[in-house]
Order: structure tokens, then sequence, then C-alpha cells
């Protein structure tokens, strides 16, 4: 493999891998407040049905990104009532919700656009373009680095950028502010935080929002910057590997970082076998490149490489004493 | 202390839970511009309206019953198995190999043979989970979701491999004539009126009753049953009292898979004769809706599966009359699993209110 491809394929994973990343940042907020949330596919797949269908009639895809961000919310407004207001079980209505949104997208498009459940194509300001950061024209023809800045660096949609920023931003929030602390003592032991004064209710509805804004982005990312429209089913199991992801990086942002470049590299060479066949010597097979995520998830929850401890208090509604 | 009288618990909440569902549905419809009144008729007149209807809605409420049954007995004790769908489809490899390999006399006793082929298949695909579940503490709702996508690559795998038929088609070849199972329009053939023609409800609907009370026996009547539930109520009481937490997860999920994988013989043996991909077409997931429906009560799945069976059935009639698309459904799916299972309290506390004013009144 040549340094051409290679950068090729290094590029394709950082696309690929920016939906995963601002997914299972959602899914760090969440769980890191003791929110399961294993709706983050659905919302995310609403998310890119409304922003392309918002971005595909008024033509501006930043209205686009805010009606797929509304999507989400709503999504995760159910969710938050469901498991925060009503103490119902949270697997359960992550399992809801990513039905309703795998039908109510397919049968809005299907009545808004009929079209056979997708949207029109998006093209010129109804999609995020690539931007060009300055001097990658200049610095092109330096040799290594040059190819390096002009590929890999620059030439995303401006939601890369945003994508990757949001990891140290998580970091600084979850470990460096005063939110951050009590949202993960809130995972942790929900009662401590209650009787320090501290809102449980208001907190974890707090964390499941900023989930949704999350969900949001990734799924606008999906529908108007990967790909030029939305069709049926197309976030693909994206969110259930971003909670793959977000396992793997044992609910930790930098970590979280790593896991989606990792699963987003897998995720380009399945598309790109030929090279892979070219590295190793031998045909690999597509499918299994594809479910590598879920098979190295899986090995990762056996304990083999690790022990992934979730929040202590993950998944149980809080009750205060009576 | 119950606040509520147990009828209450049984039949209203759910009662409510779907009237919610229904009212949402049809609010669903109304919004894309149909009518949801003549859309029901014409479900009710698609699905019931003849003996080709019923064989459909039978067919479906059979793949149903055995998912909605798999995911109960988990609940009960207190597991939530979402691989119900990659369990049925493994389940299909079983019953593909079975079926293709041993050259059956009979289709009484490969029925038999699939059977065994298809639970052992599936428990097999829901043993790994558990075993993580009971010996690693790795959830398994978490592992059961990734080894759906792993059943669909193997499966996948098998099928353009293996297993593959001749032709452009990732699909094996047709079984044998003598594993055909008898279909209600065998069954049913008197002479000149022939009911349930061209319909694909056949003898595993009756291997599905049979398995509802089965499981009925087993969790209300057996100690197995007794520990099962004792486990669910309270892990460390069950401990405390000698129930080893490893058997109960290890035996709950193989019996679970096996469920889920026995599905196979309805849709692979009974229905298409041979293995396709996505054979399983969500079924897997619809049972997490009827046996939170039927209260992980064996009748009540069949109930449950039954008006899914008529849903799916009537959706498909839908999708072919109106320009409302099949995926309603999937939408009239995820609120009865909202309502009934996710926003249980939201019925349930008003109604608690309610009954002990109630009874305060009457004192």
């Amino acid at each position: 493999m040549d340094f051409a491809t290679l950068l090729q394929m290094l590029d394709a994973t950082l696309r690929l891998a920016t939906p995963l990343l601002l997914a299972c940042l959602a899914g760090l907020f969440s769980e890191r407040a003791g929110i399961f949330d294993i709706g983050l596919e659905g919302k995310m797949l609403a998310a890119a049905f409304l922003s392309a269908a918002i971005a595909a009639v008024t033509g501006n895809v930043w209205l686009g990104l805010l009606a797929g961000i509304g999507a989400s919310m709503i999504l995760s407004a159910v969710h938050g009532l469901a498991s925060i207001t009503f103490r119902g079980n949270q697997l359960i209505s992550g399992v809801a919700i990513n039905f309703l949104a795998a039908g109510l997208t397919v049968v809005i498009a299907q009545s808004w656009f009929a079209q056979g459940g997708r949207t029109p194509q998006l093209s010129g300001d109804a999609r995020f373009n690539p931007i060009q950061l300055p001097f990658a024209e200049a610095l092109q023809n330096v040799p290594v680095i040059g190819p390096i800045y002009y590929e890999l660096i620059s030439g995303h949609t401006i939601l890369v950028y945003v994508a990757l920023l949001m990891v140290p931003l998580t970091w600084w929030i979850l470990f460096r502010t005063r939110f951050g602390l009590r949202l993960r003592a809130v995972g942790e032991n929900p009662a401590a935080v209650d009787t320090a004064g501290v809102s449980v209710i208001w907190l974890r509805f707090a964390a499941v929002g900023i989930c949704g804004v999350l969900c949001g982005i990734a799924g606008a990312y999906l529908a108007t910057a990967l790909q030029a429209g939305f069709v049926k089913d197309m976030s693909a199991g994206r969110g259930y590997i971003a909670l793959a992801a977000l396992i793997f990086a044992k609910w930790r942002p930098w970590y979280a970082l790593y896991a989606c470049l990792l699963f987003g590299f897998l995720q380009a060479m399945s598309l790109r076998s030929d090279v892979v066949a070219n590295v190793v010597g031998f045909q690999v097979n597509g499918q299994f490149l594809d479910v590598l995520p879920y098979i190295l998830t899986v090995v990762i929850l056996a304990g083999f490489v690790g022990k992934a401890i979730p929040p202590r208090a993950g998944g149980a509604p809080y009750v205060k004493e009576r | 202390m119950d606040v509520m009288p147990k009828w209450a618990d049984v039949v209203l909440i759910p009662l409510i839970s779907i009237l919610l569902a229904a009212i949402l549905s049809a609010l669903v419809i109304l919004a894309i511009g149909e009518n949801p009144w003549a859309a029901l008729k014409l479900m009710v007149n698609g699905a019931l309206g003849s003996t080709y209807g019923w064989g459909y809605t039978l067919y479906y409420a059979t793949n149903f019953i055995f998912t909605g049954l798999a995911v109960a007995i988990a609940f009960h004790a207190r597991l939530f198995n979402i691989g119900g769908e990659g369990q049925a489809l493994i389940g299909g490899l079983g019953v593909a190999v079975i079926c293709l390999f041993i050259p059956w006399p009979h289709w009484t006793l490969a029925l038999l043979g699939s059977a065994i082929g298809a639970a052992l298949f599936g428990a097999a695909w829901a043993a790994i989970p558990a075993f993580l579940q009971a010996k690693r503490g790795s959830h398994i709702v978490i592992t059961t979701i990734m080894f759906n996508f792993i059943a669909a690559a193997v499966l996948n795998y098998f099928l353009i491999g293996a297993l593959k038929a001749p032709g452009m088609e990732p699909a094996t070849a047709k079984f044998p004539q003598a594993t055909h199972l008898p279909s209600f329009q065998d069954m049913f053939n008197f002479g000149e009126t022939t009911f349930f023609r061209g319909a694909p409800a056949n003898v595993t609907f009756f291997v599905a009753i049979a398995a509802c009370l089965f499981l009925w026996i087993l969790i209300w009547k057996t100690r197995l049953g007794y520990e099962l539930r004792s486990f669910g109520h309270s892990e460390s009481a069950a401990k405390y009292a000698g129930i080893s937490p490893t058997k109960i997860i290890m035996v709950t999920m193989l019996i679970s898979g096996g469920l889920a994988g026995m599905m196979a013989i309805n849709n692979v043996q009974g229905e298409a004769e041979r293995l396709v991909l996505n054979a399983v077409e969500g079924a897997g997931f619809i049972g997490i809706a009827v046996a939170l429906m039927g209260r992980s009560h064996p009748f009540g799945v069949l109930l449950a599966a039954l008006l899914f069976g008529f849903l799916y059935q009537g959706g498909a009639e839908l999708a072919l009359w109106t320009s409302i698309p099949r995926e309603l459904i999937i939408v009239i799916q995820a609120l009865v699993i909202l309502f009934t299972g996710a926003l249980d309290n939201m019925v349930r506390m008003p109604l608690e209110r309610l009954f002990l004013a109630m009874r305060r009144a009457k004192t």
C-alpha cells in the first residue's frame, strides 16, 4: 500500500468515525449521569431524516441541523420522561425509541416526499460542504507534511472539526467543572448528590438533553455531510457501534476518540477490501470487518482486555426515600 | 400491600396502554392524510375477513409466540434478551442443516428433528451472552445486541459460502419434499371448499401453542420455575436461599434462546422451505413488544402475538391498498413497547391513586 492510499484510508476513517464519535460522546454524557441509552441509534436516525428534510425544503443546511437536533431532543425528552420522571425501564425505553424512529422516519418521508421513504438529493447550500483549511493549497507540495495536511486534516466538513473539538470539551466539562463533577456523581451515587441539595432529576435531564444535542449533530452529519439526503435505516447500526465504542473506552472521552477512530478505520477497511487484501496478502471477508467492532466489544466485555465497569447507578431510576 | 386488585394489573393497565398506543397511531395516520377508521376497517378485513387473511395472521402470530415466549421467560428471571432476532437467525441455520443433510422419511420426524436443531442452535447462540453475564458480569443487553449483528454476518457468510445453492441468490437449496410441513391448506381441505388457500400458516402453530403450555408449567409448576422467579424478584434473596445465580442465568437463557430459535421451524421450514437472508424480518424484536404486552404470561403472550399477527397482516394489506407504508407497523410496535414497557408507571400511578381513593371511600 502506498502513501497516497494510506492517506485516503485515514481520510475515510476520519469521516466515518465522526458520527460514531458524536454519538459516543452523547452516550457518555447520558450514561455518566446514570441513564443507559440504547436509543442512540434511533435519535441519530430521526435527526438524519429531519435535517435532510428541512435542508431539502429550505435549501439551508443550518436550518436542517437545527431541525435534526430538535428531532433528537424530542426523542431524548421521551426517554427522560420514561426513565427519569416515570422511573421506567431505561433499556425498554431505548428499544422503543429506536423502533419509533425507524418507523416514523419512513412513514413521514413517504408522506412528505413520496420517494419510497427517502428525501430528495441535497446539493449546494443544503449540504455541509468540505472546508479548506488555511495554507492547504500552498503547503500541498511540501513532502510528507503537505499531503497529510491537505488530504487528511484539511478538506472536511465543519462537523468533523466540531466532533473532534467535542472531545476536549467533554473532558473539560466532565472533569474540570462543578456541573461535570455533579453529573458524574449522579451516575455513581445519586443519593449522595441529593443529600448535598442538588437536584438529581434536573441533572439527569440535563445529561439526557446534551445527549440529544450530540445525537442530533451526529444524525445531521450522516444525512447532510457524509451523504446527500436521507435513506431508510441510514444509521445502519452506528448507534450500536457507538455504544460499543463507549464500553471500549470505559466511559472516558479521550479513549472514546481512540475507540471511534479504530471502529471508523474498520469501517473504512470494509469499504476498501481490495486494499486490505493487498496488504495482508489474502482476501478478507468484508462481512468480518463489518462485525469486528461487535466482536471486539464482546471480547472487551468478557474481561479479556481489562474490565469495563459502568457507572454504578446506571440503569437504576432514582427514588427519594419516603 | 397491593394497592390495586389483580384484574386491574393484568387487564386494565395493558388495555389502557394499548388504547394510548392506538390513539397515537391513529393520529399518525391522520397526520399523513389518511383516514384511521378506514385504515382499521381495511386491516380487519385483510387480516380477519377471510381464511386466507387468517392464514397469514396465524402464521405471523406463530413467529411472535416463539419470540415473545423467549423474551417473557427471560423477563421472569429479570434478564432482558434483546437477542431473539439473532437467535432466530441462527435457529434457521440449524433448521437448514437438519433439513438439507439428513434424509428424513416423513415430515413428523423431520419436524421433531428440526425443532431440536433449531432449539439447539438458538440456545447455543444465547449461551455465550448468558455465560458472560453469569461469570463475567457483562451486561446481557449489550452482548445480545452485539450477537444480533454477529448472527447476521454468520448467516451471510454461510449463505454466500458453504450453504449457497447454485444461482445468483444468497439462499440455500430448496429443502427436500419429505420435510414439507402440512400447511393449514393441506389440513383443512374438505373436497370442494379449501380453507386457508395459499396462506403460509402451518402445523407449527400447534407447536407454538404447546410451547405456551410448556412454559406455563415450567414457570409456575416446577422447582426450576420457582427458582427462576425468585431470582427475578430478588437476586440476593435467591442466593441466600441457596439458588445458584449462574445456573439460573444459564438455564433461563438457554431456554429463551431455544424458543427464539424454534421460530425458524415456522418461517424457514414451514413457509420458505429454504433459508434466505434476513429470514426473521424483525420478529425477534416484536417478541419484546409481545412479552411486555402479555405481561410475560404465556397466555398473555399468545393473545399479544395474535394481536401483532393481525397488525402485521393488516399492515401488509394497508401498504398494498393505500399509500400508508408498511413501516407504520413498526411505529405501532414502538408505541406498544413504549406504553406497556417504559411508560408503565404513567398509567399505573394515577390508577393506583384512584383505587386507593376508592378504597378509602369505602372504609
